[in-house]
């Protein structure tokens, strides 16, 4: 029993990365209708800004207490302005000239923007994997008998206040219901005088940032970052995306938990050597039965 | 002077290719300058990508559905072929003593189990295209980069064929000839195929789903089709690189492979079968090529996957049809003035 929960745990706070990512794949999916496959990277972009701006204040910081979360608050700001800048600039120079060239363009421009990423990412920090420092002591919780520790629980905090500015954001402001028209129906929203491409622009600021998010929080977590880190949880976010309905944050986020868990259980199994199969596995089953995911509504084709 | 029988004219020209393919390897053999085996490698793989990029072209091109997973039917047909070479072929070879006997009969055998790999690739290539008869586009794309995943972690787990170590103790049965062989059957194949009444379905499937279902065409039979033949070419082409590298190892099936000859394919121009040879020139060389700009460069780090996915970048924003769009080699250059106009008229 208390090995079940641990291992719930494990999956909820792994979940709360996945979900985090697939937000911005969701987003700039449900309006671009594009595999941005550069999405992993900047995550491991963000994970490496909060490794070096958190090696940099741990040589310089000393005290304790509240400037430690002062300083941890500053490397997340940090690393999400960073990957922001990061994510408005792919777009406009790799996406915005292509938007009307045939979609496949766009993703093979997307796959390049990812092996520029990844192996810039090589010849930048190095290919060898590295350490994330430490600002905030790692506590070990005890409750009843199930061992946690406070990393996880900032994890959960973190994502779950992200989450709620995010659906803050596309449910009860104005650029969110921009955001909803638009991915609704492209064309229509620019003749209602939205202003699309910097709806756009937005999208990808917001999903890059929560993607910065999702990076240290992996950090943080696993403590282990290299520059292709972010190959495997990329996809795998993108399929927490399908899971859960493309184009929807709930569905989003509840896909990322799903997967998370699914895979925390298998590694606890003694199928473990097939953790990484296994998101796959769950994207051919819920494509094969479901193919608009749990959330998504299904759309019939158009003659 | 009266035509010969179709049969006796094609046996003729398949002798006349085998007779330059035996020439050149001979030829290429007969150049000893110190540091020439690097650039033999290099022409034997680039040989093995031509054969990814045109049998890729098959499914991508031709049919319009969009695989992402063609280095996993390639693993497959590489570790199968390899395992029958490896615990059943090879030992059978050695027995016999080394010469002209000995020799055909590896040669023959090699050709058996490189074809069976490309077969049981083939037979994975069919399981894979069932679900293209739900899934379309992006969906399509992520299911076959998945079933990619999953045959590698499958490989990653069985014991016999060496797992995360690595299959070792292929024997380097695969020179020139055999590369360029099957190479050019599958070129001739493709494009054979795409002038038959089968890949006249897989164009008007490419074109419109919908309107070809109404012309009578069984759309879902013809997407199969189109996977399992190149699936099976992925998988000869599998079979023969094992045969090359004499070294397996899961790692090198990853998606990244995947994405790499997708990107051949697209950068020829999807549909271009010459395009698609082309690009997988270009992108053979291309990295080999840009091992000197360190040097160049005086630069500490290897620069050269970063220029590589730069030029990718920009390639893919200047021309996002591809190099030949979906034209041939043959009606882009300059030709004669009275073959403009039906030209202009398929362009339109």
């Amino acid at each position: 029993m208390q090995l079940i929960l641990q291992i719930l745990l494990n999956g909820i706070a792994l979940g709360a990365i996945y979900a985090l990512i697939a937000l911005g794949y969701t987003m700039v999916y449900g309006i671009l209708k594009l595999i941005n496959f550069a999405h992993g990277d900047v995550f491991m972009i963000g994970a490496f800004v909060g490794f070096y701006a958190g090696g940099w204040a741990a040589a310089h910081l000393h005290e304790q207490g509240m400037m430690q979360w002062a300083a941890a608050g500053g490397i997340m700001l940090l690393s999400m302005v960073a990957c922001a800048l990061l994510g408005f600039t792919i777009e406009r120079v790799a996406y915005r000239p292509l938007r009307k060239a045939p979609r496949i363009a766009s993703l093979i421009t997307a796959i390049g923007v990812s092996f520029f990423l990844e192996y810039g990412g090589q010849f930048v920090f190095g290919p060898d994997p590295k350490f994330f420092p430490t600002i905030i002591e790692k506590h070990l919780i005890q409750i009843d008998g199930t061992a946690t520790t406070n990393y996880q629980l900032i994890v959960l905090a973190l994502a779950v206040v992200f989450m709620a500015i995010l659906q803050y954001i596309v449910y009860r402001t104005k650029f969110g219901r921009a955001m909803r028209a638009v991915s609704f129906n492209f064309e229509t929203a620019s003749l209602m005088g939205i202003p699309v491409d910097r709806v756009i622009s937005l999208t990808f600021i917001i999903g890059s940032a929560l993607a910065a998010v999702a990076g240290i929080l992996y950090g943080l977590l696993y403590s282990r970052i290299d520059p292709l880190m972010g190959i495997l949880p990329g996809l795998k976010a993108f399929i927490a995306a399908v899971l859960g309905g493309i184009g929807n944050v709930p569905g989003a986020v509840l896909g990322g938990l799903v997967i998370g868990l699914v895979e925390s259980f298998v590694a606890a199994s003694r199928f473990s050597n097939y953790r990484d199969a296994i998101a796959f596995l769950i994207l051919i089953a819920i494509l094969m039965f479901r193919p608009s995911g749990l959330f998504g509504k299904y759309e019939a084709e158009k003659v | 002077m009266k035509r010969l029988p179709w049969w006796l004219r094609d046996l003729m020209y398949a002798a006349i290719w085998v007779g330059i393919l035996i020439g050149l390897s001979y030829g290429l053999d007969a150049i000893r300058i110190a540091g020439i085996a690097y650039y033999k490698r290099i022409i034997v793989l680039m040989g093995i990508n031509i054969m990814l990029a045109v049998s890729l072209n098959i499914i991508n091109g031709h049919a319009g559905q969009f695989s992402l997973g063609h280095a996993g039917f390639m693993a497959i047909g590489a570790y199968f072929a390899a395992f029958l070479t490896v615990f059943y072929f090879m030992p059978y070879v050695n027995r016999f003593p080394e010469g002209t006997e000995q020799w055909i009969l590896q040669n023959a055998l090699l050709v058996v189990s490189v074809l069976l790999g490309g077969v049981l690739a083939a037979i994975a290539g069919y399981l894979v295209g069932l679900p293209s008869l739900r899934l379309r586009g992006d969906y399509l794309a992520i299911v076959t980069l998945g079933f990619g995943e999953i045959i590698r972690v499958i490989i990653l787990n069985i014991d016999k064929i060496g797992a995360a170590r690595g299959f070792s103790g292929i024997p380097n049965w695969v020179n020139f000839f055999w590369v360029y062989l099957f190479a050019l059957i599958t070129i001739l194949v493709s494009y054979r195929l795409v002038r038959s009444s089968v890949g006249r379905a897989f164009l008007a499937v490419r074109e419109d789903e919908i309107a070809a279902e109404a012309m009578g065409i069984d759309t879902t039979k013809f997407k199969v089709k189109a996977f399992i033949i190149g699936s099976f070419f992925a998988g000869v082409a599998g079979g023969l690189y094992a045969h090359i590298m004499m070294y397996l190892n899961p790692d090198m099936f990853r998606f990244l492979r995947s994405f790499e000859i997708v990107v051949m394919v697209v950068l020829g121009g999807l549909g271009s079968i010459s395009g698609s040879i082309v690009a997988a020139i270009i992108m053979t060389f291309l990295p080999e090529g840009l091992r000197t700009a360190k040097e160049v460069l005086h630069m500490e780090k290897d620069p050269r996957m970063l220029i590589y996915s730069i030029t990718l970048i920009v390639l893919m924003l200047t021309r996002p049809q591809g190099l030949l769009g979906r034209r041939e080699l043959w009606e882009v250059l300059p030709r004669r003035k009275d073959l403009k106009e039906t030209d202009a008229a398929a362009g339109s």
